[in-house]
């Protein structure tokens, strides 16, 4: 099976890019330990009231929401890897190792 | 009646009218062009606690720097602006079930008397009683407050295009969302019913 892509191989390869991508988003995100945010609060100081003012800025910070639901999606695909047959190439026309071998 | 007369007649109007004007409570309105003025709310949550801020601040405060106790005024905030960083967080807040911010736009506390007014320089410390109304449930309440009266700093703040003085309120109180019919059948242990409130506001009296 070395070297063939099967399916089964596709899908569970997918899964483990979505896996990564989950916490390797969440990680270069800030690893914000709460809900995925699309606005960041913003504070400044209004010198002559003292108070402080509070602006929204966009920017997307993944939350733990984020890995979830990139893991959960990474699952599915694994899942979905199981209704292939092991040996199900993903393009059975093409000339695999084995074939080379039997060629004359 | 011979010159000196007249003229100390005239002092005396002018001194009397400059008095009457000193003396007279200002109107401060704070609806603030610059979008300094805010409130800030707060709610405990099992993973993240919910914290946002409505800035859609508007109402008059009637203050006077002589008369502190007699302060009086009516504070809205529009439930529109209500804002919180997590998109689908912010679209239940403004839902049917929380704020329903279409049916009930605007957010009202009225102030009716102060008492424990206690006066040093510019600032003032008092509690508040006045009228909460959230999704039109009226609650009395009696909430804690910082005045700050900033005498002719109307100016720096408008880089001189206006004259006249500012009028800081700041208070911090907690409201429960179940007296005020906010999702009250929302969980207590996925979201806690205390709210607490920051209210961080500038209120102007031009002078003309």
């Amino acid at each position: 099976m070395k070297g063939r892509w099967t399916w089964r191989r596709v899908f569970r390869l997918l899964a483990l890019g979505l896996a990564v991508a989950g916490l390797a988003g969440w990680l270069a995100g800030g690893a914000h330990v709460g809900w995925t945010q699309t606005s960041v609060p913003v504070r400044t100081l209004d010198e002559v009231t003292g108070l402080e003012a509070i602006h929204y800025e966009r920017r997307f910070v993944p939350g733990l929401d984020f890995v979830a639901v990139l893991w959960a999606a990474a699952g599915l695909v694994a899942g979905l890897s199981f209704l292939f047959r092991k040996d199900a190439l993903v393009a059975p026309s093409l000339p695999t190792n084995k074939n080379r071998k039997e060629e004359p | 009646m011979n010159v000196n007369a007249k003229v100390g007649r005239v002092c005396w109007l002018v001194l009397a009218t400059a008095w009457a004007a000193g003396a007279a409570p200002l109107e401060f309105d704070f609806r603030d062009p610059k979008g300094v003025n805010n409130v800030v709310f707060h709610l405990d949550a099992p993973l993240e606690s919910i914290s946002g801020s409505a800035t859609g601040i508007s109402g008059k405060v009637t203050f006077d720097p002589d008369d502190p106790a007699a302060t009086r005024g009516r504070l809205v905030v529009a439930a529109e602006s209500l804002h919180v960083p997590n998109p689908m967080m912010k679209q239940h807040l403004h839902g049917p079930q929380w704020m329903d911010v279409k049916r009930f736009p605007e957010i009202v506390f009225e102030a009716v008397t102060l008492e424990d007014v206690k006066q040093g320089g510019n600032e003032v410390t008092a509690k508040v009683r006045g009228r909460m109304t959230i999704r039109d449930v009226t609650r009395e309440m009696v909430v804690p407050v910082r005045l700050t009266y900033l005498k002719d700093k109307l100016g720096a703040r408008t880089n001189g295009q206006m004259q006249g003085d500012l009028l800081v309120i700041r208070s911090r109180f907690t409201i429960r969302r179940s007296d005020f019919g906010i999702n009250p059948n929302a969980p207590r242990d996925k979201v806690a019913d205390e709210i607490e409130l920051t209210l961080s506001l500038a209120g102007a009296a031009p002078r003309s």
